[in-house]
């Protein structure tokens, strides 16, 4: 390959249980910088892609690449620790534990001391632990007020809703990735946070300097974050390109109206 | 793209004067907090936990416990202070692995029993090796922890119930090996079969021989003192954090560059070095070792120490081994029964206490029982003197009033059956009726309850006390799950 290569790219990807295929020779890359969308249908093999790229999953065929090495058949704590972190639909956080600690766990994967220098409290221990705590306290400050101060001692199971969302986005930013998969992180939020994680999705690249790529229905946000827009149904890559060129695809209006099929 | 500076707003915490309103997160957030203060003396004792510093709390049971051999009897020592301390240690073995990664071992027990036969192998007249303990103890240990490994290493896959199973079995298998496999090994049996390893030699610090119960007794202590430092720098670091992590979600730990498994067989090992530990010591100080001390009983005595006392929070495992252990012995058969009987009737107190609310209904029902009982006793008496003829047995001063209040006839035995037969219906009828008709009926059950126990059990203290604990341990569960000091946990919102 002549020109640079991408910082993500899927080649041909497939994936299918039993009969169901649910990525079928998927392939798209993202550049460096980039803020790009994933979007399709409910059960369109979104959430499988990440699935995929996290390891959760292992494809049938094809390559995952990332900074130029293959990643398929990596543990997915391996994944991790290369530079690409996640955030769960379903939201996944560590409810029994307090907000700071959630984003303190995640720093396991670029932290080294053992056992036996925690017990003994030896200075690399005693130093990583300033370093992990410092990290946390700075990737909730970047939520503002919102997981701000009092709330770093608090269980994570009393957070609201769209609070947890936050968390679980300082959570993978905990693991010093270099590129972010969010799925659905304005799922369940109402106008004004909606409008606030715009925002937020934006600063993420500016300030923090990830590559974001985001699942996500609200077709708000899609417009207002993307860089490039890429559709998917069954499985398949239907579009992409800019927001208005997805939008106004044919199949991409077929697959989420279904006109074809609703005769 | 959207610049950092325009997020709205939000406002500070309320202040705490100011009363919350309804709706605003933050009072919905801290409905926990609330429920917490209202949740009695066990609620007390949790916010203890959190206002005294670690270091503070560890101080001020440092010296109690220090202080323990200046005033009690060497017997005593042996039975209260020892059997205390190495219950704790087993706990807080234990609670790493169940505790802080969340792996359900129920082999755990056959860890200690290595340790402690291991040590016999080294130091007894057994192979006639007499390892110092300096050498010995981290062989032991290090040893038991590999042990842990091995067995973590198929479990790591398994997980809840399957992992118990599979460690279950491991535990009955150790037994089995050592009672009844006893391997031959230079002309002589390994293990020693049913009758075990005697005259293993005390543990000593750097060749002074540790033979004193005080001795062995400050000695233990330190072990868990050390222990217990170690335990909290530990919980506070990225492993702790890490084992925590994987306990709430394996899957979500994974994807957050945790290395799962690695972890798991870190918390087998970790545990099993600890209850290796205990081993050494618990061999040393009862001079010999058999099979029968590492079979389901002590495992499950550790358990209800770990539960009782709230898995997670190393304080609670130290007040839930000393509670345990405490009333055990209390409870012992070679003790006078009518300490048995005074801790039946406090428990019968105390589960009305916790069980009953409003107070004036509590105090219906502590009045209605006595009178109850005196009514009860002095119609028995008015129809046949020969109903309330039987005696308390082995009747303390707390025995001698027992008697003007409980029926006990002569002919003890159909009767005891009867009323047995009645606690259960009137159990279970309990369960099934609710408001006026449950407190009335609770006065006449729990005056059968105390006719049962005193004809019935109070002659058998090592039935009596397992029961005794049950009830105790159930109740318990029920109306605080977390146990004493552990943090409520919450599975789904």
């Amino acid at each position: 390959m002549a020109e640079k290569e991408a910082l993500f790219e899927l080649r041909a990807v497939t994936k299918s249980f039993g009969g169901l295929v649910v990525a079928d020779k998927l392939s798209f890359h993202v550049d460096e910088g980039e803020i790009v969308s994933l979007i399709g249908p409910n059960g369109a093999g979104k959430t499988t892609v990440f699935n995929l790229v996290t390891g959760l999953y292992r494809p049938d065929s094809g390559e995952i690449r990332f900074e130029s090495r293959d990643i398929v058949g990596l543990p997915p704590h391996r994944i991790t620790q290369l530079g690409i972190a996640r955030t769960f639909q379903t939201l996944r956080l560590f409810l029994n534990m307090t907000v700071k600690e959630n984003v303190m766990a995640a720093a396991y994967g670029h932290t080294r001391s053992t056992v036996f220098e925690a017990i003994f409290r030896l200075p690399r221990a005693r130093r990583e632990e300033r370093e992990i705590a410092q990290l946390a306290e700075e990737k909730l400050a970047f939520f503002g007020q919102r997981l701000a101060g009092y709330r770093h001692d608090q269980q994570a199971y009393n957070l609201s809703y769209a609070n947890r969302r936050r968390l679980e986005i300082a959570r993978a930013m905990a693991t010093n990735p270099r590129l972010l998969l969010l799925d659905e992180p304005a799922a369940g939020m109402n106008p004004a946070e909606t409008h606030e994680l715009t925002e937020l999705i934006g600063r993420l690249r500016t300030e923090g300097g990830y590559t974001v790529l985001v699942i996500e229905h609200d077709m708000h946000v899609v417009e207002g974050i993307s860089d490039r827009v890429i559709a998917l149904d069954h499985g398949i890559k239907i579009a992409e390109g800019s927001f208005e060129q997805v939008a106004t695809n044919e199949r991409v209006i077929e697959a989420y109206l279904g006109l074809r099929g609703a005769a | 793209m959207g610049s950092g500076g325009d997020i709205p707003e939000i406002p500070a915490r309320p202040d705490e004067r100011e009363r919350p309103r309804v709706g605003v997160d933050e009072w919905v957030a801290n409905v926990e907090d609330r429920r917490e203060e209202r949740a009695g003396i066990a609620g007390l004792a949790g916010r203890i936990d959190d206002l005294v510093p670690p270091w503070a709390r560890l101080a001020a049971f440092g010296l109690v416990a220090a202080s323990l051999p200046l005033w009690m009897e060497r017997g005593d020592l042996f039975a209260y202070g020892i059997f205390t301390l190495i219950y704790v240690l087993l706990g807080l073995g234990l609670n790493v692995v169940v505790g802080y990664a969340g792996l359900l071992d129920l082999g755990y027990v056959a860890f200690f029993g290595f340790g402690a036969y291991f040590y016999a192998l080294l130091s007894s007249e057994q192979y006639g090796i007499h390892w110092p303990s300096a050498v010995s103890f981290p062989v032991v240990v290090v040893s038991t922890a590999l042990l842990g490994l091995v067995l973590g290493i198929p479990s790591r896959r398994l997980l809840g119930d399957y992992l118990a199973i599979v460690t279950l079995f491991f535990g009955q298998a150790f037994v089995v090996f050592v009672n009844a496999a006893n391997p031959t090994v230079r002309g002589k049996g390994l293990t020693g079969g049913p009758n075990g390893i005697a005259d293993i030699d005390p543990n000593d610090l750097f060749g002074y021989e540790l033979t004193t119960r005080r001795q062995q007794y400050w000695f233990i202590l330190g072990a868990v003192l050390l222990v217990l430092i170690g335990l909290h720098f530990l919980s506070e670091s990225r492993t702790g954090r890490a084992w925590r992590a994987l306990r709430e979600d394996p899957l979500a730990a994974e994807a957050m560059s945790i290395p799962v498994n690695r972890l798991k067989l870190m918390a087998f090992a970790f545990g099993a070095a600890i209850a290796g530990l205990t081993g050494c010591m618990f061999a040393a100080v009862l001079t010999a070792v058999t099979s029968g001390n590492f079979a389901l009983p002590i495992l499950i005595t550790i358990y209800a120490a770990v539960i009782l006392g709230g898995i997670g929070s190393l304080t609670g495992v130290v007040i839930g081994a000393i509670v345990i252990n405490v009333s055990f012995q209390f409870l012992a058969p070679e003790n006078p029964q009518d300490n048995a009987r005074i801790l039946f009737y406090a428990v019968i107190v105390l589960l009305l206490l916790l069980g009953i609310r409003p107070l004036w209904r509590l105090a219906a029902v502590l009045g209605g029982t006595i009178a109850f009982g005196l009514m009860a006793h002095a119609i028995a008496e008015a129809i046949s003197p020969s109903w309330t003829a039987g005696a308390v047995v082995e009747g303390g001063r707390f025995g001698d009033v027992v008697a003007d209040w409980v029926i006990i006839p002569a002919d003890n035995e159909r009767f005891a059956n009867a009323a047995y037969i009645a606690l259960v219906v009137a159990i279970l009828a309990l369960t099934k009726i609710h408001g006026w008709w449950r407190t009335g009926l609770l006065v006449p059950t729990v005056y059968l309850a105390t006719i049962v126990w005193e004809t019935s059990f109070v002659a058998q203290p090592a039935v009596a006390r397992w029961i005794l604990f049950g009830a105790l341990l159930v109740f318990l569960m029920t109306k605080r799950p977390q146990g004493l000091l552990g943090t409520p946990r919450v599975e789904i919102v």
